[in-house]
């Protein structure tokens, strides 16, 4: 069922992790996909993995609930693999079958890639799973604010993105909704060929449309009846505030980048 | 007492309609009472409940909101702050993804200090009984206890009136009753002005007062005890009567001397025992 | 042979993780040919998780679900004839409106069915007919009927498939009370007519009332099974699973409770009427 998506689920827990300032979890998030990048060596890929390892213990999410948002990656992890494995050169060829080439290298590459590529993700994932989405765009609201300046509506597009993500979930049960009532009158929406299968769609898409127009129609006159009246003069009920453990997470989040730059430099 | 709203020979005429919705409408609200508003679809009620927050202004006639004209701009926010606004699909009115974040949301559009902000939502989700879920994700939650959300959001503002447009049409039996002993609770013990438009009339029957719309006019205006025995004034009007009430008319119509405005089972019991005594 | 007969249905969802849940535990139940059977139990209770199997829409977990004696699961034809002989009214069926205009969408499941045109238009004539929408309407965009014209028209598009079993889910939510009444007699009409079953899920007790036969669920188990009389009896029950009475079996049993000699399983107010007049003539006041 579509239902069972986690993407973008936010757990609530009261963890050090979970009371860190978002902006301090957002900016971190940021150092260590930049410290992925820098990551030129095994050794660098094992500490990575040692400080998502560390944070996910500390912040009590289930190792289950990571793999679990993993699983839809499995398409685009697979071909990039096959893309690096196919397509890297190098001389000392290790497999070879018709015009099919495998190298070191490219096994190197492509292993590389996927560790990658699942270290980036789960890290993301950690700061939905412990930050709430409301508590990522109002930081990234606060972090971006000095936008306004250049008239850059960030209240506005904060808002926009928190609304999207509270109607994920509605919107996803009402498609499961519609799916069945257009079965139960005999849509076949699994058979056919790919244009008539797109056919199938439309009793699909378009109720789908009329109910998140008449949705956002709805929800902007209930916003409007709560005197919502754009960003100037809005107060905020959570404030956010840099306390020591924020200092201490930056220290830790330099020392994973000083650490994977040294480990490079060693080559280990 | 001066009424918390006063409505003067409203007329209101949609941009795209051909008659008017609302056709000369006058009443007045008081503060603390809890009227309900009964009408077939497309009399009218609906458009009577938006203009009661300056979210439709009149095509003719006045709106007043505790003395200030919804015409005039300059008002606006504070009419909108004092007449809270509840409607039919719970899922509609939920802004955020976190029940204590949702309910902040008036008071942070309001430009409400942060300390008074947390003080009203932590009070507001303890009037709706929602305190235990505040950090809980909205779509997680049953209708009722939505709507419930969706009404502690409004109490936020520190409304005077709160107008609820058919809160209950979309909830099972078990919502229906969370919502409507809120609404009740609110009104009676906390003094808040409750208009509620409703299809049930088992909810109309515990207000204070009972308008009738239709065609664009309040075709009647009374108390429960006093509209409901007219039995065939409202099936004209496309409404039904409480069982109730139904029962108490059958039981007079055959000569038994019962009363016809007792609305409550337990009311209605005790009238016909005495009766049968 | 029964028109459905469902064996030891169980249904869990999200099998193996640890948002397990049994929505439907070893349910057995038999609808037959003919006669309005009203499921009632609350949210939650598994009531839509029951009709989803009725139509092949969910697969069960464990147990059969047999329409004329024959698993309905058996193939992928079995699976679509399912869909056609049992027509599924979901709550709110106005919002799977789709089609240009009115008329497409009645003819949309009849066309699946791959009707001629001849008999797809028969049926969407008839179909419109029985739930009273004027064919003025027919050529109209379904976005552009009132609220209660597109609840019609939606339900017109499964009745024009002509199912052997129609279920209805919460067909009145949000009409007004004529709309309510309108409705209701239209659908016993048709059932009438075409002498078909209707399964009608409800939370009104005032539509309870009015059908032949009443299952009561609760927790993913049918607790009460029986005819109105029978059902309304048990009120502690139904009270201890958060379901209310009919106002009029309410009112007998306060009276009861009074010590008034009311004959048990009183439901309606007309007949409540006329056993609480029955009561007053032997108390010999003036008729």
């Amino acid at each position: 069922m579509l239902k069972d998506i986690t993407l973008g689920q936010y757990f609530p827990g009261d963890t050090v992790v979970h009371r860190l300032d978002p902006r301090t979890k957002l900016l971190l998030t940021l150092v260590y996909i930049a410290a992925l990048f820098m990551v030129g060596s095994w050794g660098g890929y094992a500490l990575c993995f040692a400080a998502l390892a560390a944070v996910t213990a500390v912040s009590h999410i289930k190792p289950r609930a990571l793999v679990k948002g993993l699983k839809p990656l499995v398409f685009i992890v697979v071909f990039t693999a096959v893309l690096n494995l196919f397509f890297t050169g190098g001389d000392d060829i290790l497999f070879r079958w018709k015009f099919i080439r495998v190298t070191w290298a490219g096994l190197e590459r492509a292993v590389s890639m996927v560790i990658r590529i699942l270290l980036l993700v789960s890290g993301t994932f950690l700061l939905t799973y412990t930050t709430s989405p409301l508590a990522i765009t109002d930081a990234l609201e606060r972090l971006l604010s000095p936008l306004k300046k250049l008239h850059v509506p960030v209240y506005e597009l904060s808002l926009m993105m928190c609304i999207a993500l509270r109607f994920i979930p509605t919107l996803i049960e009402e498609t499961d909704r519609i799916m069945s009532a257009q079965k139960a009158r005999g849509a076949d929406l699994e058979t056919g060929s790919l244009v008539e299968r797109a056919k199938a769609l439309l009793p699909l898409l378009i109720p789908l449309f009329v109910s998140s127009f008449r949705r956002a129609d709805e929800l902007a006159l209930a916003m409007e009846c709560r005197c919502y009246n754009g960003g100037e003069g809005r107060t905020r009920m959570k404030q956010l505030r840099m306390a020591w453990q924020d200092a201490a997470a930056f220290a830790l989040g330099a020392a994973l980048a000083a650490g994977v730059l040294l480990l490079r430099r060693l080559g280990i | 007492m001066d009424p918390i709203i006063r409505i003067k020979n409203l007329t209101y005429t949609y941009p795209d309609g051909s008659r008017p919705a609302l056709d000369g409408v006058s009443l007045d609200i008081m503060p603390g009472t809890f009227t309900a508003v009964l009408g077939s679809n497309g009399s009218g009620k609906s458009t009577l409940a938006k203009h009661m927050n300056a979210i439709l202004l009149p095509s003719g006639g006045k709106v007043l909101v505790d003395g200030m004209d919804t015409i005039d701009e300059g008002n606006l926010l504070a009419i909108r702050r004092r007449v809270g606004m509840v409607f039919q699909n719970p899922d509609n009115q939920i802004v955020a993804n976190v029940v204590e974040d949702d309910v902040a949301f008036a008071p942070e559009n309001l430009g409400v200090e942060p300390a008074e902000i947390r003080r009203r939502v932590d009070a507001a989700l303890e009037q709706v009984g929602m305190y235990q879920f505040r950090l809980h994700a909205p779509h997680l939650l049953s209708g009722g206890q939505k709507q419930r959300v969706a009404i502690a959001g409004v109490l936020a503002m520190d409304p005077e009136v709160l107008v609820l447009d058919e809160p209950t049409a979309m909830l099972d039996p078990r919502g229906r009753r969370e919502v409507l002993r809120t609404v009740e609770e609110l009104c009676r013990e906390r003094g808040i002005t409750v208009v509620l438009i409703t299809h049930h009339m088992d909810e109309a029957a515990r207000a204070d007062r009972v308008l009738v719309m239709d065609a664009g006019r309040v075709a009647l205006d009374g108390a429960p005890r006093e509209i409901f025995p007219r039995a065939d004034a409202l099936r004209a009007l496309r409404l039904t009567v409480p069982d109730t009430t139904a029962l108490l008319l059958r039981l007079r119509a055959a000569g038994m001397p019962v009363p016809a405005g007792a609305l409550t089972p337990e009311d209605c019991a005790a009238a016909i025992w005495e009766a049968l005594r | 042979m029964s028109l459905i007969e469902i064996r030891g249905l169980t249904h869990v969802y999200s099998q193996g993780t640890p948002f397990e849940k049994a929505a439907v535990r070893d349910l057995d139940l038999t609808l037959e040919r003919g006669g309005t059977v009203g499921l009632i139990g609350h949210t939650g209770s598994g009531k839509s998780t029951l009709i989803s199997h009725l139509n092949a829409l969910l697969k069960p977990t464990a147990g059969t679900v047999l329409l004329d004696g024959e698993d309905i699961f058996a193939s992928k034809a079995s699976i679509r004839a399912a869909r056609f002989r049992v027509g599924v009214v979901f709550q709110y069926p106005e919002y799977q409106l789709f089609e240009e205009t009115v008329y497409a969408d009645i003819a949309y499941g009849p066309k699946n069915l791959k009707l001629d045109t001849a008999e797809i238009d028969r049926r969407v004539r008839e179909a419109a007919a029985f739930v009273g929408l004027d064919e003025g309407v027919f050529d109209r965009s379904p976005l552009e009927l009132s609220g209660g014209q597109k609840r019609r028209a939606a339900i017109a598009g499964v009745l024009a498939m002509e199912p052997e079993l129609l279920v209805l889910d919460e067909p009145t939510a949000g009409l007004d009370p004529a709309g309510r009444e309108d409705l209701l007699e239209k659908l016993f009409a048709w059932r009438e007519a075409r002498d078909a079953a209707v399964l009608l899920v409800t939370h009104d007790m005032t539509i309870a009332t009015r059908c032949d036969r009443l299952v009561v669920m609760a927790e993913g188990r049918i607790v009460l099974d029986g005819t109105p009389e029978a059902v309304f009896s048990h009120g502690d029950e139904l009270a201890s699973i958060g379901l209310e009475l009919p106002e009029a079996a309410n009112i007998a049993r306060l009276l009861r409770d009074k010590g008034a000699a009311l004959p048990p399983s009183l439901y309606t107010v007309d007949a409540l009427a006329e056993a609480i007049l029955a009561l007053w003539g032997k108390g010999g006041a003036p008729c």
